[in-house]
């Protein structure tokens, strides 16, 4: 079973361009990206895009369609109406090169601010161990494939670039979370670096990067929020103050 | 927008609509609109008009939550830890307590999200843009005191001690035990309040999220297991919980009104 | 080509998977300048899909595992044709390397004494695989880059500048490898981005690209597997070995067509998943060939108690090695006895509750639900053999990983001797590990010694470089080869080399065919270079395919060649005219290269490495008697000279 569908796929560069009319062939059980494939392969060959694995697993095809941060590889064609128009867009919180292909290199210097996983002192290679209920949580963390989309449709950022500079995002105050909650990362000042390197604050937990997350991680409730309350411990709550000065309350 | 700030911002995709959302963005801020506009209205007359808050019968005794704890004079037999004088009107009842339940619900993790999208707009939906130029969060005040969550969360926990107490007191009116509708409500009312409190994310941080270590801390862990249980319906008991409340105290103001009303089942 | 953009380092390495990450950091960690250049971003490298885990034997599961089983298993399961020094190195080191990896910050699943826990899979006598649910890949990939943002952070204290050692070119595509005589003076490539050339001059360049699965229709590679560093070897002078080798992985999603190839992780049979056909038998107890008989369960019922209790009995069929299974799927197929779209069926729901499925196997679970619409933990599902792996590759040496070409290196799935005519699944991941970490020594080793004296790339390589790489828009210019009256699409004759490799080079193969794709792929060869793009140099696809192109004919013709040539069936190689394995071919390694100075290929028969005895002794003669050749057995048996067992040339 085939149908025709119409497209409009936004075409050009930073310099301008313009949402594009497309008539493409629809098959059954076809993913969006199919289309976009075949759009390339018939009547767009130098239409810019990236992807990888066509399986939700690198992260690599995120776009927006009809206005909503999606993998395109993960987006069914019969979640669409047959006779709907299909709008693809770059993200648009990132600055676009060509078609739907951006610079996402504001997410890769955000990840080189974060210090690194700092191992125990003492503990050599194959001597660490961890048990299996206190790498979970941060294992959910490291389930992402840093796709950006949560950094795409995070107001702080898309609505306002002038926040780039003080804000990390959602994809990386879950990387912030998993090495806080990590069982052997030496480092006990990973909350206090979220609020003032990272701008935990300016996260108001909309909870669109969770909405967004093709991998389902619940990145406010189990990450952004933890951090927020990790962050009143150390900076906000005057008994854990006043009892670390006293010596009964310890990590 | 007239700034060039957000998705006009040079360099991104020159796209002319501020999004492409096709779909009814606007139905769920709307609904909470609504929804939280609503209780809000309802239990500021109830609040302050200071009627029809309590009834007692021969096997009954049916306090409002919005009410309780009765802390003036004129709360007669509905005043259950003394009274502080007459209070007058404008002065809610349970002037102890309402504040401190209004601060929790207000600095509570789910509301602050509803209430940003719904009525600040920042954002109404995913990918829809804010109408404000500048942002700054949870940053500054007043919005840093959101910080405070855990504060009357503690609070809050004594608060639903009280509505507890109330509860029992419920099935025991002049003459003695009883049990009406006007229980289960209650019952079901106080049952969904300590839900809603235990399940809020400052409680699942306290009982283990701040340790590393749950294989050292059984019990804690255990605790987090129930807690974080019920955070994941956080948003479900947030609502249903406004929705009890409502039916809790309308429900006693009817039958303050017709005592006869209330559907017996002992007593 | 005065305004070529020009970086020098001392080691470039090509591919930012795990095998190039591991190589980048070792070279890094001993002082050395590295340029890391990769055709995609950052960080979704094709290590990212591998599921099922990291082959080590730690022993943490089953405390009789140690390297000398993991040897033994992974040179049977290659059907002795690997390189037993690589197959030795591998084994002893895996677990070095893994370990490694917790210092780095991964976070492996666990066992209830808080070590890391290791799973069963195919070919593996214990329980071996450590694993991060079924997303080892990436983990693995997420460590490794966080690994070198880690180093980026010590160089930017110590120098002020965050890639003053180590820098990572995304989205960057090597188009040719520069020589100066005959030694490696850097490489040549272009931005995607903007299709600027850029040169990299470095005495050593390490190959860590991948494979080549682009070349078939039916694949679980990403588009980024077009045996580039197979060509770019090639090309340059290095030798491929054991090409014929291609490992079809006998479970990859087959519905609906969209998803076709995609890998249904080995751990899925592993954790207790069963294959039936169509009859609703479980098929894989009749096709346990001679060589496993005594390792796998005769019944339904031993099998299944093996999951429960591993001492006491063997292992069910479905765990066999993958060649096995997938010859038995498609031979299922062929018979009639196959699912609706042409599979079988892989059920998972029967064993385990829908929680374990959904714990074990998430990212199963969700791909089949969200791509499919079929829930696992309810129904069986379709599967069907797809191109997974290419056993063949560069030639190296196995301690440094150089090529034959002084200053060139290849690591991971590009090089090739290790996994012989088939690698057990959860030993790709230890490979890239193992050799990732001494093609970087390797490297470094070799930059050192050459003290001050740097190669350099001539202006008229790079000319020609940059010609050859413009060729795609030019097309229409040319003088026109007279076969095609118009510009080829070369989406087109993509599709079209697809066909060709999976029809005549597929699974099972015979002369005929083999000889007929040999000459289509001629044919292809004067259309890929008639193939024309449209649009600008700045990010377009149809361009970076058009190059691709030129790579993916190249190995394929070495692979239909050597396929042609290998008169047996052995591993990834079935001939239905030699439907038997050979113990005269064992020792064969057929090699393909350039005749030095021509585009034409050559093959040449190669002995494969002598065993040590000491290796060879943990086998029994009974299991060696089905692999080697009655002189070889007789020197095994000779007491004088216990030390040579030669491959013998066919």
């Amino acid at each position: 079973m085939s149908h025709q569908a119409e497209f409009k796929v936004w075409r050009g560069d930073s310099d301008g361009g313009d949402l594009k009319d497309y008539t493409v062939e629809v098959n059954d059980g076809e993913v969006l990206l199919d289309v976009i494939h075949r759009l390339q392969a018939t009547q767009a060959p130098d239409l810019g895009v990236r992807w990888n694995c066509k399986a939700g697993k690198c992260g690599s095809c995120s776009a927006e369609v009809n206005g909503k941060p999606s993998l395109m590889c993960m987006t069914r064609m019969n979640t669409f109406d047959p006779n709907e128009t299909v709008s693809v867009t770059p993200l648009r919180a990132f600055p676009v090169i060509r078609d739907l292909v951006t610079d996402v290199s504001f997410n890769y210097e955000k990840a080189r601010q974060i210090p690194a996983f700092s191992p125990p002192e003492g503990v050599g290679p194959g001597e660490y161990r961890m048990q299996q209920v206190d790498v979970e949580r941060s294992q959910e963390f490291r389930k992402c494939i840093e796709c950006f989309l949560c950094q795409d449709v995070c107001h702080v950022v898309r609505d306002h670039d002038d926040n780039k500079q003080a804000f990390a995002g959602p994809r990386f105050l879950i990387r912030a979370a998993e090495l806080d909650m990590h069982p052997l990362d030496s480092r006990t000042d990973r909350a206090v670096f979220a609020r003032d390197e990272q701008g935990i604050g300016l996260c108001n937990i909309t909870k669109c990067c969770t909405e967004v997350c093709p991998e389902h991680i619940k990145i406010t409730d189990n990450a952004i929020i933890p951090m927020k309350e990790r962050v009143v411990d150390k900076k906000y709550d005057p008994l854990v103050w006043l009892g670390s000065k006293i010596g009964i309350r310890h990590d | 927008m007239e700034t060039k700030n957000g998705v006009d911002t040079p360099g991104r995709a020159p796209i002319a609509q501020p999004h492409l959302r096709t779909d009814n963005w606007r139905k769920a801020p709307l609904w909470t609109f609504i929804g939280l506009t609503a209780f809000v209205v309802y239990a500021t007359i109830r609040v302050f008009t200071q009627s029809a808050y309590f009834v007692e019968g021969a096997n009954f005794h049916y306090l409002s939550p919005f009410a309780s704890p009765c802390l003036s004079d004129s709360c007669g037999a509905a005043a259950e830890f003394g009274t502080w004088g007459t209070f007058p009107q404008l002065i809610p009842l349970a002037i102890l307590t309402l504040p401190f339940i209004l601060l929790f619900r207000l600095t509570c993790y789910y509301y602050r999200k509803a209430y940003y999208r719904a009525f600040w707009m920042s954002p109404a939906a995913c990918a829809v843009p804010e109408p404000r130029a500048k942002y700054s969060g949870e940053t500054r005040f007043p919005l840093i005191m959101q910080n405070a969550h855990r504060y009357f969360f503690f609070i809050v926990v004594g608060v639903s001690a009280i509505n507890t107490f109330d509860a029992v007191k419920s099935f025991h009116g002049t003459e003695g035990f009883g049990l009406g509708l006007g229980n289960i409500i209650i019952v079901v009312n106080v049952i969904l309040l300590w839900s809603y409190t235990l399940g809020c994310h400052s409680c699942r941080h306290i009982t283990a999220g701040r340790i590393n270590h749950f294989s050292k801390h059984p019990v804690r862990y255990w605790l987090y297991q129930k807690a974080s249980k019920l955070n994941g319906k956080h948003m479900q008991l947030a609502w249903i919980t406004l929705g009890t409340l409502v039916l809790t105290d309308a429900y006693i103001a009817l039958i303050s009104l017709h005592p006869n009303f209330d559907l017996r089942f002992i007593g | 080509m005065s305004t070529l953009e020009k970086h020098s380092y001392d080691v470039i390495v090509i591919g930012a998977g795990g095998a190039g990450l591991r190589a980048a950091i070792e070279a890094r960690e001993q002082g050395l300048s590295v340029a890391i250049l990769c055709k995609s971003l950052f960080g979704k490298a094709h290590t990212v899909m591998a599921e099922g885990g990291i082959a080590a034997s730690m022993g943490n599961v089953n405390s009789k595992d140690c390297w000398q089983v993991h040897f033994a298993d992974s040179l049977r399961g290659g059907k002795f044709l690997n390189n037993p020094r690589m197959v030795e190195l591998h084994a002893k080191e895996a677990a070095d390397r893994v370990w490694e990896l917790e210092t780095y910050g991964a976070l492996f699943d666990r066992t209830k004494d808080g070590k890391i826990s290791q799973r069963n899979f195919g070919g593996h006598e214990y329980p071996r695989l450590a694993h991060v649910g079924d997303r080892t890949g990436l983990e693995l990939i997420r460590t490794f880059q966080q690994k070198i943002v880690s180093l980026q952070q010590d160089d930017f204290a110590e120098f002020g500048d965050h890639e003053a050692r180590l820098k990572v070119f995304a989205e960057m595509t090597v188009t040719e490898l520069v020589k100066d005589g005959d030694a490696i003076a850097g490489a040549f490539g272009y931005y995607r981005e903007t299709g600027a050339f850029v040169l990299f001059e470095a005495p050593a360049v390490i190959l860590a690209t991948g494979g080549i699965g682009k070349s078939f229709k039916v694949t679980s590679n990403s588009w980024e597997y077009t045996g580039d560093g197979h060509a770019l070897a090639l090309r340059a002078g290095a030798n491929l070995i054991n090409m014929e080798f291609v490992q079809f992985h006998p479970t990859g999603m087959i519905w609906p067509p969209s998803v076709k190839g995609i890998l249904v992780t080995e751990s899925v049979r592993g954790d207790g998943g069963i294959l039936t056909n169509s009859e609703g038998k479980r098929f894989m107890f009749d096709y346990v060939p001679d060589v496993f008989i005594d390792q796998y369960a005769k019944t339904e019922a031993e099998g299944d108690r093996w999951y429960e209790d591993q001492e006491n009995n063997k292992r069910p069929p479905e765990l066999l090695p993958r060649d096995e299974v997938a010859r038995a799927i498609n031979s299922e197929v062929k018979a009639g006895r196959g699912s609706p779209h042409g599979g079988v069926f892989l059920d998972v729901s029967t064993r385990l509750s829908p929680e374990v499925i959904k714990r074990k196997l998430p990212s199963m679970y969700t791909q089949f639900l969200e791509l499919a619409d079929v829930d696992i933990t309810a129904t069986p599902f379709e599967v069907g053999p797809t191109c997974h792996y290419v056993m063949g590759g560069v030639e190296v040496d196995a301690d440094t990983e150089e090529t034959c070409v002084p200053g060139l290196f290849a690591c991971g799935e590009v090089s090739g001797g290790m996994h012989g005519a088939n690698r057990l699944g959860g030993n790709s991941l230890s490979d890239l590990l193992v050799f990732g970490m001494r093609a970087g020594t390797g490297a470094a080793e070799y930059v050192r010694g050459l003290g001050d004296k740097r190669p350099a790339a001539s202006e008229a390589d790079l000319e020609a470089a940059g010609k050859a790489a413009l060729a795609p828009f030019h097309a229409d210019a040319q003088a026109r080869t007279g076969t095609t009256a118009a510009p080829e699409n070369p989406y087109t004759v993509h599709t079209d080399l697809q066909q060709v490799m999976s029809d005549l080079v597929g699974i099972i193969r015979r002369e005929s065919e083999l000889t007929e794709a040999l000459d289509k792929l001629q044919v292809l060869r004067v259309r890929a270079d008639d193939a024309a793009v449209e649009g600008h140099r700045q990010f377009n696809p149809g361009w970076h395919l058009a190059l691709d192109l030129r790579n993916m004919l190249d190995v394929s013709e070495c692979l239909a060649k050597s396929a042609l040539e290998r008169h047996e069936s052995r591993g990834g190689h079935t001939r239905e005219d030699y439907p038997t394995m050979d113990p005269n071919w064992r020792g064969v390694n057929l090699v393909c290269r350039l005749i030095p100075g021509t585009d034409t290929m050559e093959l040449i028969h190669r002995p494969v490495p002598t065993i040590r005895p000491d290796l060879l002794a943990l086998f029994d003669r009974h299991e060696l008697e089905k692999y080697l050749t009655a002189p070889e057995l007789a020197v095994l048996d000779s007491p004088q000279s216990p030390s040579s067992v030669e491959g013998e040339q066919a």
